[in-house]
């Protein structure tokens, strides 16, 4: 029994979401061997090495592994795949673009977006906006999975010491090619990773308004998410988005303003340590999931708020 | 070219999903159903591609039970050309269902198939990748704009960062994010005539597709509630409750 981790990375380092995966791969209790493929990714490849736990490594190297290229991916995937009883993903943009495809080429069911690992073949993941736990038990002979980060730990950067094998890339797809990207930059912490996140709704009113949640956030190093009523109304980009269609968080402190509640947006933030809302409207669903609440006009709340961080 | 679009009915987004007495899944009986609102956008796009005269047929796909009719007469009221059903009362796999749509693909051999990136009760977002990889159609998932270009598209994606673009041989498979456009409402009169357009349907019992599946739902439970906590009266409360109770900043 052995589970193979498909790595992610970028700018030659592991995305952390791995290191919660390697985690997951942990609790189902088999040898764990992690798939690092890139385009000049031999340092991921030794940092991989050295994740607590992990006994092989696997590397192919190749300009098609240079994006996410789904087709590419698969290919590599199931080039290597013989032997695994578990094949495991992040349940991120990049994992969920890949995880079914193996699956499906493998002629599998998939099991998405996991919380909870029960036995080898048990697990427990959310559905319904995470308004209902199913448990579910796969027969199939591999178990392909994505794993949703926020829901385990992240393993040690050190304290393994596997040994890395190159393995052969395969043909890149054809039918698809890498043009562009257009990443949001920041100095703040990643939305997902974030020990602390604040977020806006529709109450922000615009995207300018979101400077107040900017500043507060740059106070407490936090990173700034938003409802999906604010990305739909255009106040700020799809990739704040938490909530069922958007990113699921976790972070010690969630700060919510002018958020309502809806149980899309809860599906996202509920599993947070200490919620805090902020909302002028006191029968708010919201307050119905916050450790702190403050019945209050955003826009006097938040400049008072900048200003008590400072003190 | 043809474009299929894939319509799931599902527990209405606006419908608090419950768990059913016997722990074996959603309490369905007696409430609203809809169009998953992903598959929404999926018609939408199919529907603006066609009006740009770059498609001449919009095909509404559903694979469920009986009642999903009324989800495929909400796209033929949206403007979709026809409808097929494969009817089942099975609740099946993504890749049950990415079998069978490779099935209406061979039959109709569309341009694109564009689905909703995930349904909004089993939340899998696995359907329209396990289509693609059973076909050998390009994959452009997450998409929030399409732009056709005779035999390819170019599909901006919405990645965990930003957006990433990619171009695409057709024919392919898309799935729909949230941003890509604004569903239409179907008018009165579109809604009559719905009711006239064609729809096809097939008991799924009836094609020679394996559904078969190993993955079983075991049980079905209530999520851990999160309670309430408390209200603070201002700002300078909150602030030192986070300090000194909560610890968090």
């Amino acid at each position: 029994m052995t589970t193979l981790v498909v790595a992610e990375h970028e700018s030659g380092a592991l995305r952390p979401a791995t290191l919660n995966v390697i985690t997951a791969a942990k609790a189902i209790g088999n040898d764990i061997t992690v798939l690092v493929a890139g385009d000049g990714a031999a340092d991921v490849a030794a940092a991989a090495a050295n994740v607590d736990g992990v006994s092989k490594v696997l590397h192919a190297d190749d300009a098609a592994y240079a994006q996410e290229i789904a087709e590419n991916l698969a290919s590599l995937i199931i080039s290597q795949a013989s032997g695994f009883t578990h094949i495991l993903f992040a349940a991120t943009a990049a994992g969920k673009n890949v995880m079914p495809r193996v699956a499906a080429l493998l002629d599998v069911s998939a099991v998405s977006d996991i919380t909870d690992v029960v036995s080898a073949d048990t697990f427990i993941r959310p559905i319904y906006a995470g308004n209902a736990m199913a448990t579910v038990q796969s027969g199939d002979d591999v178990k392909v999975i994505s794993v949703r980060t926020t829901a385990f730990d992240s393993a040690a950067e050190t304290g393994g010491s596997a040994a890395v094998e190159t393995v052969a890339a395969t043909e890149a797809s054809a039918l698809v090619t890498f043009i562009g990207e257009e990443l949001s930059q920041s100095d703040r912490p990643e939305l997902t990773s974030a020990d602390i996140v604040v977020s806006g709704g529709r109450g922000m009113q615009n995207g300018d308004n979101f400077v107040m949640l900017d500043e507060i956030a740059e106070k407490l190093n936090a990173a700034v998410g938003a409802s999906r009523a604010a990305v739909d109304s255009g106040f700020v980009p799809n990739e704040y988005q938490v909530g069922q269609t958007g990113k699921v968080v976790a972070p010690n402190l969630y700060i919510a303003v002018g958020i309502s509640g809806a149980i899309q947006h809860l599906a996202g933030m509920k599993d947070s340590k200490v919620i805090v809302a902020i909302n002028k409207d006191e029968e708010a669903p919201i307050f119905q999931v916050a450790d702190y609440g403050l019945v209050a006009d955003l826009f006097d709340a938040l400049p008072e708020l900048s200003k008590a961080l400072d003190g | 070219m043809k474009i299929l679009v894939g319509v799931k009915r599902v527990l209405d987004y606006n419908v608090k999903a419950r768990v059913n007495a016997d722990k074996t899944g959603i309490e369905l009986a007696n409430v609203k159903m809809s169009m998953n609102p992903f598959d929404e956008i999926a018609v939408e796009e199919a529907l603006r591609i066609k009006e740009a005269g770059d498609a001449d047929e919009v095909i509404a796909v559903s694979i469920g039970p009986s009642q999903s009719q009324e989800t495929i007469r909400t796209a033929l009221a949206m403007g979709a050309d026809r409808g097929i059903l494969l009817e089942t009362d099975e609740l099946l796999e993504p890749l049950a269902i990415a079998k069978l749509f490779k099935h209406v693909v061979e039959q109709e051999s569309p341009g694109l198939v564009i689905l909703g990136k995930q349904a909004i009760d089993g939340d899998n977002n696995q359907t329209g990748q396990m289509l693609s990889a059973i076909t050998g159609m390009a994959q452009g998932t997450f998409a929030s704009k399409v732009e056709l270009n005779g035999d390819t598209a170019k599909i901006t994606r919405e990645v965990d960062a930003g957006l990433e673009s990619i171009n695409v041989t057709l024919p392919a498979v898309l799935t729909t994010d949230l941003r890509l456009n604004e569903p239409r409402y179907a008018k009165l009169p579109n809604i009559m005539k719905a009711k006239k357009k064609p729809l096809e349907i097939t008991p799924v019992a009836d094609l020679d597709v394996d559904v078969s599946s190993k993955l079983k739902v075991v049980e079905v439970n209530e999520p851990e509630q999160r309670s309430a906590g408390v209200i603070v009266n201002s700002v300078a409360e909150l602030v030192e409750k986070l300090r000194n109770e909560a610890k968090v900043i």
